[in-house]
């Protein structure tokens, strides 16, 4: 699900801690899947970035897929 | 379902059953797809199909007696297909190779057959071609028989000898002048081999050893053609009692060598022979709206068709086939199939344990409007099979959550304590009725429903109580039948509280639901209501129109209520103009069975094919259906817009309330009633999210409600971020951007901070779960 949203890179910072968000890993899950994906995030925090992109594009079609599976 | 209800599904839709020229034809000739090759100019693809079920085809396309034309549904609007005709232009004209004859490994039983006329060639052709070494004994000294007496100018000798000439590539014997009963008895021919065929014609005579029936002729079983000898099999001209028929004869030909390989194998003669012969068909054909059309005749009717005349003639064919559902449906045209194809993809789905289920959507985009039923000659009903699925996949797990959970959220919404109450009429300690408006009204058009219930307490005797909630058909539509009893049973206690009342519905969803799931409570439809009370005092008759009525798809079967709306619209003055389809043929809006929700692109082809049939303004009385139609630019009144012209929308272009307003009408509703009619004070408690301010400039409204976002839901999302900072700086722009997860649904929010509240620019949402996101 990764892609466009490093491009993304330098862009957004966390506002919590004061740092920009950078390509890290990051699990993500739904109905009862998990995986690893990179995406933007607070090396600090953790808050993680999803896109408009992202969530209506990609993720959207993993959730679909996993909905059907 | 069960298997055995899951085939009985299956067997009730009639698309797959053959058209009538086919069941028509003693040997089934595929003669549909012959003439849609032939309409297309592909002889030769035709010819292929012609010969896959005729032996002999360059003779029989020459003198087919073509009982099939009796049965060509063209015939009842025009002349039928000259099948027969084109079957002529075809053997006559198609270049195709002629067909390869490979001699099957020899079994060692051993066949005579006895004549060589047509049905005794197609026997030996058939128990050749299964590997038998067969003789065939001749009277005469040539095969063919009768096909001899046919003119030349019809049947050409060379093509008679050449056709007949494929027996020898496949090993059959001969042995001419040869009478049984004369030269060799029907004994000896029993001793020689292990089964005969007796095929004399017309020309037939008394057999020693076999029984004549009472006409003289010999008497066979009709499914086996046994004769009363074992191992005697017997068919064509000498047990017909009809005239001369080619394509009857071979037909016996075929069916007795079937016997004989089974008789020969000892396996059962008459096991699995329905619709051997021909038979009536099952397929129904609709004839409506087609242009009567004769039949081509050939310019030279001795040479018959040309090319040109063929194709032209062909191209008549109706290409039977049923598809009564599909042509009345968009959701059942938009995956291109019929209901059994579709029943054995659902079925599929439900069975599959791994692999993508890719029936879902399928399942989860019908309306269950039932228009399926009522237009099948079969009384087929996808809804009640999409529901069914729904149910399954609900129980086991595998509903996709996307597919229903905002419009059950709704539903839950509608029920609680802010918009949900059951109180008596003031100053009346029972009630006679109870009013449930239902909660669409009540989210698309609050004032009405005040309206609606002063007027009813005004006409009502003995109390007319109010009951504002769902009735729960989001619930059923989702195949949550846990959830929908549960709603069934408050509804019911309320009902018993209050005295077992009348209830009065205003919503037609409501109704059916009512009906069908607590038929202990007696119904009335508001509608009638009106019919029966009159109009209310001050209500216009305007005598515009005319308007086009969009009858709800849960009335289909309640004709007083499509009554009572039409002599309502007259009361008012209205022109009533009728859809093509309205009543019980009506269709859905796009919202039944929750449809917008799982497959909006398709609600959205619901609504516009009914949309543009009709240029009048519509009349709904489904606070659904009103919204919808209004929603994609189609001017729709609600019946009580024209009742009450002062309350509610001002004009029937004017779209309905968006999610969140619809919801904030439903809770504004109960207090404006509660105050204005109890006379309650009411304290409206705030949560903590509902004080922050958001500007949400038209655009992102939209693409709110496109998104199925709530109002709420952003100040959800605000209120979280703001609290905790957990927020992020797009320094492009300087937007912020959050995300907050208050239900199985994350959202995302980029707005602005203003001095007092906080401009939104965009929201989003995704249903899977982030790690380092979960609040």
């Amino acid at each position: 699900m990764a892609g466009k949203d490093t491009i993304a890179n330098n862009t957004f910072e966390c506002l919590k801690c004061g740092i920009p968000m950078e390509p890290g890993k990051v699990t993500v899950s739904y109905m009862g899947s998990s995986f690893p994906v990179d995406l933007l995030k607070c090396k600090k925090c953790g808050l993680v970035l999803i896109t408009e992109d992202l969530a209506l594009g990609k993720m959207l079609e993993v959730e679909k897929a996993l909905e059907d599976k | 379902m069960d298997h055995k209800q899951w085939r009985e599904f299956e067997e009730k839709c009639i698309q797959e059953r053959p058209p009538a020229c086919v069941t028509a034809c003693p040997v089934h000739v595929d003669a549909r797809s012959f003439v849609a090759e032939m309409k297309n100019g592909r002889f030769n693809e035709a010819f292929d199909i012609f010969r896959k079920t005729v032996p002999f085809p360059g003779i029989i396309g020459r003198i087919c007696d073509h009982p099939c034309q009796k049965a060509c549904k063209r015939g009842e609007v025009g002349d039928p297909i000259s099948i027969a005709g084109l079957e002529k232009a075809c053997v006559q004209m198609n270049s195709a190779r002629p067909a390869k004859i490979t001699a099957p490994a020899r079994k060692d039983k051993r066949v005579a057959v006895a004549g060589g006329g047509l049905s005794g060639l197609t026997a030996a052709f058939e128990l050749a071609g299964k590997g038998y070494p067969v003789v065939v004994i001749e009277a005469a000294d040539r095969l063919g028989g009768t096909l001899w007496e046919i003119p030349e100018e019809v049947l050409p000798r060379q093509v008679l000898t050449g056709e007949i000439a494929v027996l020898d590539a496949l090993g059959v014997q001969t042995r001419f002048n040869t009478r049984v009963g004369r030269e060799v008895s029907l004994q000896e021919l029993c001793r020689e081999f292990d089964a005969v065929y007796l095929g004399f014609g017309k020309n037939s005579r008394d057999i020693p050893g076999l029984e004549p029936d009472s006409r003289g002729r010999i008497s066979i079983n009709p499914v086996t053609f046994g004769t009363s000898l074992e191992g005697v099999f017997a068919g064509g001209g000498m047990v017909r009692e009809t005239g001369y028929s080619p394509v009857g004869s071979l037909s016996d030909g075929r069916r007795a060598a079937i016997s004989i390989d089974r008789y020969i194998q000892k396996v059962s003669l008459t096991a699995v022979r329905e619709n051997e012969g021909p038979h009536q068909t099952r397929l129904f054909t609709s004839v409506k709206g087609v242009e009567p059309l004769p039949a081509i005749l050939p310019e030279d009717p001795a040479r018959g068709y040309t090319r040109e005349e063929a194709l032209l003639e062909a191209g008549r064919c109706l290409q039977c086939q049923c598809l009564e559902c599909v042509k009345s449906c968009e959701f059942l045209a938009h995956y291109k199939g019929y209901p059994k194809k579709y029943a054995r993809q659902i079925n599929h789905n439900l069975k599959m344990i791994m692999g993508r289920h890719e029936a879902n959507t399928l399942i989860n985009s019908c309306s269950l409007c039932g228009l399926c039923q009522e237009v099948c000659p079969e009384d087929v009903n996808m809804g009640e099979l999409c529901w069914q699925a729904r149910v399954e996949m609900f129980k086991k797990g595998k509903m996709p959550p996307s597919a229903h959970d905002f419009p059950i959220r709704e539903m839950v919404f509608s029920n609680e304590s802010l918009c949900a109450l059951t109180r008596h009429q003031p100053g009346h300690a029972s009630s006679s009725h109870i009013f449930f408006p239902g909660c669409q009204l009540s989210a698309s058009a609050p004032e009405q429903v005040r309206k609606v219930y002063s007027y009813l307490t005004e006409r009502v005797d003995g109390g007319v109580g109010l009951m504002l909630r769902c009735c729960g058909a989001p619930a059923e539509w989702s195949g949550r039948t846990e959830l929908f009893e549960a709603g069934l049973r408050e509804i019911t206690e309320q009902w018993r509280e209050m005295g077992s009342p009348k209830m009065i519905l205003a919503c037609s969803t409501c109704y059916q639901m009512f009906k069908k799931h607590i038929p202990g409570i007696e119904i009335v439809s508001l509608w009638e209501l009106y019919d029966q009370f009159g109009l209310p005092e001050g209500a216009p008759l305007r005598g515009t129109g005319p308007v086009a009525v969009q009858d709800a798809c849960t009335t289909r079967n309640e004709r007083q209520i499509h009554q009572s709306v039409r002599n309502i619209l007259q009361k008012l003055g209205m022109d009533i103009e009728e859809l093509p389809t309205s009543r019980e043929t009506t269709e859905c809006c796009g919202y039944g069975g929750l449809m917008l929700f799982a497959n909006r692109e398709l609600a959205d082809d619901v609504i516009r094919r009914r949309a543009g049939e009709s240029a009048a303004d519509f009349v709904a009385y489904c606070a659904m259906c009103r919204d919808n139609f209004a929603a994609r630019g189609k001017r729709t009144y609600h019946l009580l817009d024209l009742i009450y012209p002062g309350a509610g929308r001002p004009s029937p272009g004017q779209k309905g309330p968006g999610y969140s307003q619809r919801r904030e009408n439903r809770v504004r509703l109960k207090n404006k009633m509660l105050k204005e009619v109890w006379g309650d004070t009411v304290t409206e408690q705030k949560k903590s999210f509902e004080t922050i301010k958001v500007t949400i400039p038209a655009g992102v409204s939209d693409i709110m409600e496109e998104r199925l976002i709530l109002l709420e839901d952003i100040q959800k999302v605000i209120e979280y971020a703001e609290r905790t900072g957990n927020k992020l700086l797009n320094r492009a722009n300087g937007h912020v951007l959050a995300c907050y997860r208050p239900v199985a649904v994350t959202y995302w929010v980029e707005y602005t901070a203003l001095e007092d509240g906080f401009t939104i620019h965009n929201a989003y949402s995704h249903r899977m779960e982030v790690e380092g996101n979960s609040q």
